[in-house]
């Protein structure tokens, strides 16, 4: 009887260690030191720093340009390249019928679109790119270090991808809006309906 | 007699062929190309798109299995996708229409992607395609050029 008594205790005890290992590498792999480096999943995880916290430098047609400068006005944000047939042309014009929808009140707004892939998008290539959309649309590009920086800042990623003897760019589709503080008040995704989007910059107007 | 039944052999496969060409040719009219259009490029090197539907009315499924246009030294169908908030791009293969439903290509999807420009695309002008079906045959496609910031038919520029 009191064999069997200690023996129960000893299988419970048994049985709570086990638990307690479990759970103890479990967090040692997911929160704990042994959890996987990711950059990426932990930066999404996190919101897009405010412009006054961002540190980089891009260029534009009219020269240097520290994300400070875009402080003051209302500011539509995107990564794209000019090499990219589909999705980026298609979102610069979404963002100049969003424009065009609101108007006047558009007059205070920048969008600002940075290239990902500086190497064949120079500051030139840009200007001359974002002159076929709406003229609040200004191109940046910067040194591969200064826009890895400007991702990041975003928390955004890209990567190159090699395609037969050339390259294409996978990049963030998502147009990050910020208030005219400079701060980052939502994102607009590539499929949401032009109203839910021109609704979503109003919170910024 | 021999020679009666030898026109007669003649006529049956008259007949057959006859029953058989115009079921191919009524397949291929089922298949209705529309909204055809392509983005403006910037000079040659950077790729450009098509996009438009394929309305399949018949009652066999089709698939489109190259693209073919003087206006390019390549044209893939393509498909930009939005995974993990990653926009990319990928050759999309063959595209199936099955009966009675539409294929559409369009912006932010499945679009024909134009490589190796042969001429820049300007707005304004109309390049000739072909469609290669796998029962249609080839279909050929008058698609116009709109401006790069064009969003569809409705929005020409």
């Amino acid at each position: 009887m009191n064999g069997a008594v200690r023996q129960l205790i000893v299988y419970i005890a048994g049985g709570l260690g086990l638990v307690a290992i479990t759970l103890f590498i479990g967090w040692w792999q997911v929160d704990g030191p042994g959890r996987a480096i990711d950059p990426y999943s932990v930066a999404s995880q996190s919101l897009p720093l405010p412009f006054y916290e961002m540190n980089f430098q891009l260029t534009d047609h009219s020269g240097r340009t520290h994300p400070k400068d875009w402080i003051g006005r209302p500011t539509l944000v995107f990564f794209g390249f000019t090499y990219c047939p589909d999705v980026c042309p298609t979102t610069l014009s979404n963002i100049s019928g969003w424009l065009e929808e609101l108007g006047d009140k558009t007059s205070p707004i920048q969008a600002v679109f940075i290239t990902v892939d500086p190497e064949r998008d120079t500051v030139q290539v840009m200007a001359d790119y974002v002159s076929n959309f709406h003229t609040a649309i200004t191109g940046y590009s910067g040194s591969a270090g200064q826009t890895l920086k400007a991702a990041e800042s975003f928390r955004v990623t890209y990567k190159r991808v090699t395609v037969d003897e050339s390259y294409t760019m996978n990049h963030s589709a998502s147009v990050f809006v910020y208030n005219a503080n400079g701060e980052f008040v939502t994102t607009i995704d590539q499929h949401e309906p032009p109203g839910v989007a021109v609704q979503k910059i109003r919170r910024v107007l | 007699m021999f020679r009666t039944n030898q026109t007669a052999l003649f006529v049956f496969i008259a007949i057959i062929a006859v029953l058989l060409t115009p079921a191919a040719d009524v397949y291929a009219s089922d298949l209705v190309v529309e909204k055809p259009w392509a983005r403006a490029s910037i000079g040659v090197s950077r790729p450009t798109a098509v996009y438009l539907t394929i309305r399949n009315g018949g009652a066999v499924t089709d698939v489109l299995t190259m693209v073919t246009t003087p206006a390019a030294g390549m044209a893939e169908v393509h498909k930009s996708e939005v995974k993990d908030g990653l926009a990319r791009m990928s050759p999309a293969g063959n595209v199936e229409v099955s009966a009675g439903t539409t294929a559409i290509l369009e912006p932010g999807g499945l679009h024909i992607m134009l490589m190796e420009l042969k001429n820049p695309l300007k707005k304004g002008e109309t390049i000739s395609m072909t469609l290669h079906f796998e029962n249609a045959g080839p279909v050929d496609v008058a698609v116009p050029v709109y401006g790069i910031a064009a969003s569809g038919p409705k929005f020409s520029d």
